[in-house]
């Protein structure tokens, strides 16, 4: 045990304080939700309703494209009013199931299964899959895709990803304060289902009530650490969670986290395998933290899958006038929404709402003037300054020199940069202008 | 709900630091304030004329280019401003007033402005402004003041600088100007003695590299391994017919080599930007410094040696590429 990192990231200011002392409330239910068939990284799924089809809460609604894909499922009981596209929260428009709320909370059947610990393997990994759970940390790639590793990459370490270093965000956080058994029965099933006997909790230092009780729940599992991080974005990166904890690097892309053995979880995620293992109960709502000084009331809402932004607004009183830039995510990697009328998916771990104050940064960029700082702090080893600038040059192909595909697009360089240089857009045109 | 008003909508990340260029700029500015200050005292209103002059000149070159090539004014970024404060302090104190337009004129037009502006030019540009003014102008950039002189009577009597002595002389005899060797150490370190306006007080100089390394605009890498190596050398080759016998901290002490290393040396634009690089940076400074003074033409050595290794900043940087995380070591 210790404090661990990795090397580079830096220290935006967390703003947790707006909502980390308020528990989860359930959100009203709405109307109507509008549930995207194309959620998670993949395939997108087929649809399995027709409209006016009545549905019930947990419903299968649409069954995986592929193998890299999830099942989506009706968040609540209803009719199908409308299949088609709509905007997500990146802008783009994507094939929708629309489903008006008849008030009825019906499920379909759900059982409690307390004996699921004795389930083998292949039949946990099957619930997790009809689930249709996806990590719920913001990427959403489907969780039986990694939890299906080729047998030439054997699986020792399972880490559960509680750094929620992304700042103004707290669902990861209340999670581990309210629910932290579920955590832990869920990373026992991941434990299980990869044949793992070292599993570990990655909680940043500054949420100290998180980490003694993710231990409390953890005192009698002696293959479990929680072990605490230093506190630094990108801390809850895949890739630098790993390093922080195990000591491994992931090899650049293609390389996978399985190519060092390691599975990374969300929280959220865990929690959710542990429901479907136990009741079968598909993934239809999560935890979002609703935050940011735009908003009248930060909130932690457990949210039902498709219900639209501007409902949460109006559950946490509203934007207040100054409120002018909305974010699905967190404010360093999230997508600024242009429209509130876009569904919450599986992935969507906040709305922050930004003030003017907080974004008056947007003014002309200046050219760079090799501080270096981004270097410095890059937690990929790379020289943004120099990726910005043969991008911003149009020469692509020498941004591609300096490991322009290694770049995840935390945002960090753009984050310390003194010229304020949009160095992710510029990095995002030149890998959308050659190959990898 | 109905949406009521737009929203601002920008690429990831959100939220970006306070830092900014131009704040840069002028807290480098600032931390040079000690040095400029201790240079007014010793050396009278005329050092306060020739600075003010750079740094009005600078900032109206700056302002006059951009205006003529219809470019946006950029003068308020503090960048022409530190251009012709440097150029101040690497001055001696009576020049004549076309000096210093002259050499501001070359810093921010030639060196700066013609090679693209902030962030495109090669060579630092007050170095470049000084190198002019120097093989231009050798017999006027050449008279130093003494010190106390300039309160007395504003005709400068001029004297030989440290540097000048230690070449021509010998280290005995700078001792014996001096005193004492511990009176010698106590006004370089004070910075009484004949020189560039801002670069002979170390204490006043060490004050406000300490401010930047608090700020965390410098790091050690360049000033450490220019001094350091400037200093190893000093101690080996340093003495006349004898080796490692040479005065290591006079040298250090004297000249513009304390200025160089921490304010001229760091400038981002013209210094490698990798920490590995900047190290042979630095070493590459703290060499041909001392080659120059010990054996070159001139007693003083500083502003060459950083205007050569700048020319190497570029290949500096694409030889040291960082280390990719994940990457396997070659």
């Amino acid at each position: 045990m210790g404090i661990s990192t990795f090397k580079g990231g830096i220290h935006p200011p967390d703003k947790k304080e707006l909502s980390a002392d308020k528990p989860i409330v359930e959100a009203k239910p709405p109307k109507r939700v509008i549930i995207p068939l194309s959620q998670h990284l993949g395939a997108p799924c087929k649809p399995l309703v027709t409209i006016n089809q009545e549905v019930k809460k947990g419903e299968m609604i649409g069954e995986p494209g592929g193998f890299v894909s999830a099942a989506v499922h009706s968040s609540l009981s209803g009719k199908v009013i409308a299949i088609g596209e709509f905007p997500n929260a990146m802008g783009r428009m994507v094939a929708s199931v629309v489903i008006e709320n008849d008030g009825k909370e019906e499920w379909t059947t759900l059982t409690d299964n307390p004996d699921y610990v004795n389930l083998p393997a292949d039949k946990l990994k099957e619930k997790i899959k009809s689930a249709g759970i996806v990590g719920m940390g913001g990427a959403a790639f489907p969780t039986v895709v990694k939890l299906s590793p080729p047998k030439e990459k054997p699986i020792d370490t399972v880490i559960i990803n509680g750094a929620e270093c992304e700042p103004y965000l707290t669902a990861d956080y209340r999670l581990m304060v309210e629910k932290p058994n579920e955590i832990i029965e869920g990373l026992k099933i991941l434990m299980k289902v990869l044949g793992v006997n070292k599993g570990f909790v990655g909680i940043e230092n500054n949420k100290p009530a998180a980490i003694e009780k993710m231990k409390e729940a953890t005192r009698n599992e002696l293959n479990i650490e929680v072990w605490a991080l230093e506190v630094k974005y990108p801390q809850g990166a895949e890739k630098m969670l790993i390093k922080a904890i195990t000591g491994r690097e992931v090899p650049p892309p293609p390389g996978l986290p399985m190519d060092v053995g390691v599975v990374v979880q969300n929280v959220g995620t865990t929690i959710a395998i542990y429901e479907a293992a136990r009741y079968g109960k598909p993934l239809i709502e999560r935890v979002v933290t609703v935050t940011g000084e735009g908003i009248n009331e930060p909130k932690n809402l457990l949210v039902k899958i498709g219900t639209l932004v501007s409902h949460l607004i109006d559950e946490c009183g509203g934007l207040k006038d100054e409120g002018l830039k909305v974010i699905a995510g967190g404010p360093m990697m999230g997508f600024a929404i242009s429209s509130l009328n876009v569904p919450v998916t599986k992935g969507t771990s906040g709305i922050v709402v930004l003030t003017e104050r907080e974004i008056v940064h947007a003014e002309e960029f200046q050219p760079c003037i090799r501080c270096g700082r981004c270097i410095d702090i890059c937690p990929m080893g790379l020289m943004p300054s120099m990726l910005s600038i043969y991008s911003e040059k149009g020469f692509y192909e020498g941004a591609k020199e300096y490991n322009l595909f290694d770049c995840f697009e935390c945002g960090s360089c753009a984050f310390v940069c003194p010229s304020k240089r949009p160095i992710v857009q510029l990095i995002r045109l030149a890998k959308s202008m050659v190959k990898p | 709900m109905k949406q009521e008003k737009p929203l601002i909508v920008s690429v990831s990340p959100h939220v970006k630091s306070e830092e900014t260029t131009s704040r840069i700029m002028w807290t480098v500015s600032a931390s040079l304030l000690p040095a400029t200050i201790m240079g007014f005292y010793f050396f009278g209103p005329r050092a306060i004329f020739t600075v003010a002059l750079c740094i009005l000149s600078a900032m109206l070159s700056e302002q006059v280019f951009q205006k003529a090539l219809k470019k946006k004014i950029t003068v308020s970024d503090g960048s022409a401003f530190l251009t012709g404060l440097l150029l101040g302090m690497n001055l001696p104190p009576s020049v004549p007033f076309y000096i210093p337009i002259i050499g501001s004129f070359i810093a921010v037009i030639i060196a700066k402005q013609l090679f693209g502006g902030l962030g495109y030019n090669v060579f630092n540009p007050a170095l470049i402004g000084r190198a002019f003014l120097l093989i231009s102008f050798p017999k006027l950039m050449t008279i130093w003041s003494n010190p106390e002189a300039a309160f007395i009577k504003m005709d400068a009597v001029t004297t030989a600088t440290p540097l000048g002595i230690l070449k021509e002389e010998g280290a005995a005899k700078l001792v014996e100007v001096f005193g004492d060797k511990i009176n010698l150490y106590t006004q370089l370190l004070v910075g009484h003695r004949a020189g560039s306006i801002g670069e002979t007080s170390v204490i006043a100089l060490l004050i406000g590299a300490a401010f930047l390394f608090y700020k965390g605009y410098i790091s050690w890498h360049i000033p450490v391994s220019f001094l350091g190596t400037a200093a190893i050398i000093a101690w080996i080759f340093g003495a006349k017919g004898a080796l490692f016998a040479g005065d290591p901290l006079l040298h250090l002490l004297s000249g513009g080599m304390i200025l160089g290393a921490f304010f001229m040396a760091t400038d981002y634009v013209t210094c490698p930007s990798i920490k590995n690089g900047q190290i042979l940076f630095g070493i590459g400074c703290g060499f041909l410094t001392m080659l120059i003074r010990l054996k070159g033409g001139y007693p003083e050595g500083v502003m060459f040696a950083i205007l050569i290794m700048n020319c190497f900043a570029p290949l500096i940087d694409r030889g040291f590429k960082t280390k990719v995380f994940g990457a396997k070591k070659k």
